[in-house]
């Protein structure tokens, strides 16, 4: 008799289709509801839109091949989320528009709705969200997806990189409705966590963040903003970074400055790329597979 | 001696003492020694100037002031960060307690080319 395969299967019969799980991030104790369900998500972040420049010579190609390649996915994802800077900064307002514009056309050519969209500093530290509310709605909000919470935090529209008092007063409002052993998911842009300060790869008070998340057993952080894959602890906090969709900047720290890793045309798109996120709750974890721009 | 009187003449008496003390720890202390100042200024992108050579130990203080708009100076390494807001002058007192070259920063986005706005500081034995 045929049935619907469900997206464990898929991976289990493709042998994930080639590219491989990374990371797989635990759930210790998380309590199952009625509701819950194990789900596929993609995460998409820092795609630049409007960047121009030798480290990447495919700039106006580069998103729109991503999105064709999510496209051309055996497997369909549940939801999408776009983890900031979505356009390249610039100071002229009316071309900040124009890029957010343009950006949100070519997202909306990816079949699967729902697309959730958080700023990045290029997008809105420039007008404290301004441009981004006008095209994308709230910069910072909560949605359930199959018993899983999920919280998108915004700490760029403050250009101090802050999350601020008043939003962590809400977050901690937020928080207060929630069980203590239910899976959060945090979606962000900055890293919460001190990763590389002299680099600017931090949050001024997100410790303030941690804090309040600390005494919830389940919680992730997905976040972008450093252009590459990364994975730290914060006490039983997970947070993972995501490649980017421009170019690839060096690991933290490893050099004096963090200027954007040099285009290689041997392997063009070299550390680019996107994050699909399998929620397992039945077996308590999230499974990471990391997805190329092009698919080989 | 009335109750009152002698009331003001042990008031007095402390008072004394107290001025007698501070007398001494002022004399006692040894002369301070004048605190290197060094301007520095900020604009989109760049500080001026973008590198400084320190002595470890040897206090300085920063006058950082920003030609246009606001930005914001951090020093992670030496545990250093201040606001500079236009039209005033931050002073920030430093005293590196290592060696090394250490890079500072605008921590506050202030547009295209922020992420290029940084120096850096050695500091020296």
């Amino acid at each position: 008799m045929a049935h619907e395969i469900n997206r464990r299967d898929f991976l289990k019969l493709t042998g994930l289709g080639g590219v491989g799980v990374v990371f797989a991030s635990a759930l210790p104790g998380v309590a199952l509801g009625a509701d819950q369900d194990e789900f596929y998500f993609l995460q998409l972040s820092d795609t630049h839109w409007g960047f121009e420049g030798p480290p990447n010579p495919d700039a106006k190609g580069t998103l729109k091949k991503a999105v064709a390649s999510v496209n051309a996915l055996d497997y369909q994802p549940d939801f999408i989320v776009f983890t900031g800077d979505l356009t390249h900064t610039t100071d002229n307002p009316v071309e900040r528009r124009k890029r957010m514009a343009e950006f949100k056309a070519i997202a909306s050519e990816l079949k699967v709705k729902p697309v959730r969209f958080m700023p990045g500093e290029h997008d809105a530290s420039l007008d404290n969200g301004k441009a981004f509310k006008e095209f994308f709605g709230a910069t910072n909000y909560t949605f359930d997806h199959k018993g899983v919470h999920f919280i998108a935090l915004d700490n760029v529209s403050d250009p101090r990189a802050l999350i601020g008092d008043e939003q962590l007063a809400w977050l901690a409002a937020d928080l207060k409705q929630q069980k203590k052993n239910a899976p959060i998911v945090v979606l962000t842009h900055r890293p919460l966590f001190d990763l590389a300060p002299q680099w600017d790869w931090a949050t001024r008070d997100g410790a303030k963040a941690i804090e309040l998340l600390m005494p919830y057993q389940n919680v992730t952080v997905f976040y972008g903003h450093i252009h590459q894959e990364h994975h730290q602890m914060t006490g039983h906090i997970a947070h993972h970074a995501a490649k980017g969709l421009m170019f690839p900047l060096p690991a933290p720290g490893s050099q004096p400055n963090r200027t954007p890793l040099p285009w290689d045309p041997a392997q063009p798109y070299k550390g680019l790329g996107f994050r699909g996120v399998d929620a397992e709750l039945k077996e308590a974890q999230y499974k990471l597979t990391e997805y190329p721009v092009i698919k080989a | 001696m009335s109750l009152r009187r002698k009331g003001l003449a042990i008031a007095a008496a402390a008072v004394i003492g107290v001025l007698a003390s501070i007398a001494t720890y002022v004399i006692a202390q040894p002369a301070q020694p004048k605190e290197k100042v060094i301007k520095m200024t900020a604009k989109r992108f760049d500080y001026t100037p973008g590198h400084l050579t320190l002595k470890k130990g040897e206090p300085v203080i920063l006058e950082l002031t920003t030609l246009d708009v606001m930005m914001g100076f951090n020093l992670p390494d030496l545990g250093v960060r201040a606001d500079i807001i236009p039209d005033k002058v931050t002073r920030v007192r430093l005293v590196p307690d290592k060696t090394g070259t250490f890079t500072f920063l605008c921590d506050i986005f202030c547009g295209a080319k922020h992420e290029e706005m940084n120096g850096t500081i050695t500091v020296v034995d």
